[in-house]
């Protein structure tokens, strides 16, 4: 009982966070209904017992993500007007397109057998001694090892050797730290430093000119 | 108890709300990334539930990997959308029809 009403408390934060984020005036309330978002999400995934990936969501996304998102928003000196004009023109569009898939899937989770399981029963309790750290890394390091080994090895092998499956994780955000950082890179012009890489390459050919001329004649 | 038909539910509103915001902000990149991030959210709760519903851990290693892939495509994004703003000083949709033809 205290369940279920837990689930319907968080529940509505989460959707009227969501109506925050897509009507916010200001992206910054837009960022924060999102964090508002990620946090009741993060609730409800504790209430399912999936526990690891409630605290990883408040970590990651949270501590993370969103920072990066206020980030930019703050940073930008963007025009609000400009890009709010015509929010109302295709707003009736949003709003059916989104009345329409509301109808449609809870057609289909409500119906008889529309899953083709019973979608009215509660999940079957667990052990008091369950835990989904355990099992979450019990699989993450056995049965999802081989194919992340994979794609990590011709990326990483002489890094990590026995980690496989964070081997990907990390090589994807590696890359994206790489991506991020080679995107927003800015040379000044005018600067004047050392190019490694061009003095690493340069040959002979370029630096030194043999001359062939006569022997001078000794005075 | 939480029925797996109510938490179906709440996960399917919050994708039709994103989809939603993608109409109702379609000029504003940043709030496109929000509501793409809304719509992997929504995504994951389906894999939560049905892992927890048919007692299997698999989903929520899905769930593991969408979320690091969903990360690094926001950095890339907020990224290039950085970049973007420097370029043109807008991160107007309307403006980038530089590709044209």
């Amino acid at each position: 009982m205290l369940i279920e009403a837990l689930f319907y408390v968080f529940g509505a934060l989460l959707i009227a966070a969501a109506l925050g984020v897509i009507s916010a005036r200001n992206p910054v309330y837009s960022a924060l209904a999102l964090v508002m978002c990620f946090i009741s999400s993060a609730a409800i995934w504790l209430l399912l017992e999936a526990e690891f990936l409630a605290v990883v969501l408040v970590l990651v996304y949270v501590g993370a993500v969103m920072v990066l998102f206020l980030f930019v928003v703050m940073m930008l000196d963007v025009n609000l007007a400009e890009l709010r004009q015509g929010f109302t023109r295709f707003a009736w569009l949003g709003w059916l397109t989104a009345l329409a898939v509301i109808v449609e899937i809870v057609g289909v989770v409500w119906a008889r057998g529309g899953l083709g399981i019973d979608a009215g029963r509660g999940a079957t309790p667990t052990a008091p001694t369950y835990s989904n750290t355990l099992e979450l890394g019990r699989v993450l390091y056995t049965r999802y090892a081989y194919p992340f080994e994979l794609a990590a090895m011709l990326l990483l092998v002489a890094i990590v050797r026995y980690a496989y499956p964070f081997e990907l994780a990390a090589m994807l955000l590696l890359v994206a730290i790489v991506a991020a950082i080679t995107l927003t890179l800015r040379r000044r012009a005018g600067l004047k430093q050392q190019d490694i890489s061009a003095q690493v390459a340069v040959r002979r050919a370029d630096r030194l000119r043999i001359v062939k001329m006569d022997a001078e004649k000794r005075p | 108890m939480i029925t797996l038909a109510q938490l179906l539910t709440l996960s399917g509103i919050l994708f039709s709300l994103a989809i939603a915001g993608v109409f109702l902000n379609r000029k504003n990149v940043i709030l496109l990334l929000m509501c793409v991030e809304l719509l992997l959210l929504a995504a994951n709760f389906n894999f939560i539930a049905f892992s927890r519903y048919l007692a299997d851990i698999n989903g929520q290693v899905f769930v593991f990997f969408i979320l690091t892939v969903a990360a690094a495509e926001s950095a890339i994004g907020l990224a290039i959308l950085v970049v973007l703003f420097r370029e043109r000083r807008s991160i107007n949709v309307e403006d980038l029809n530089t590709l044209k033809g």
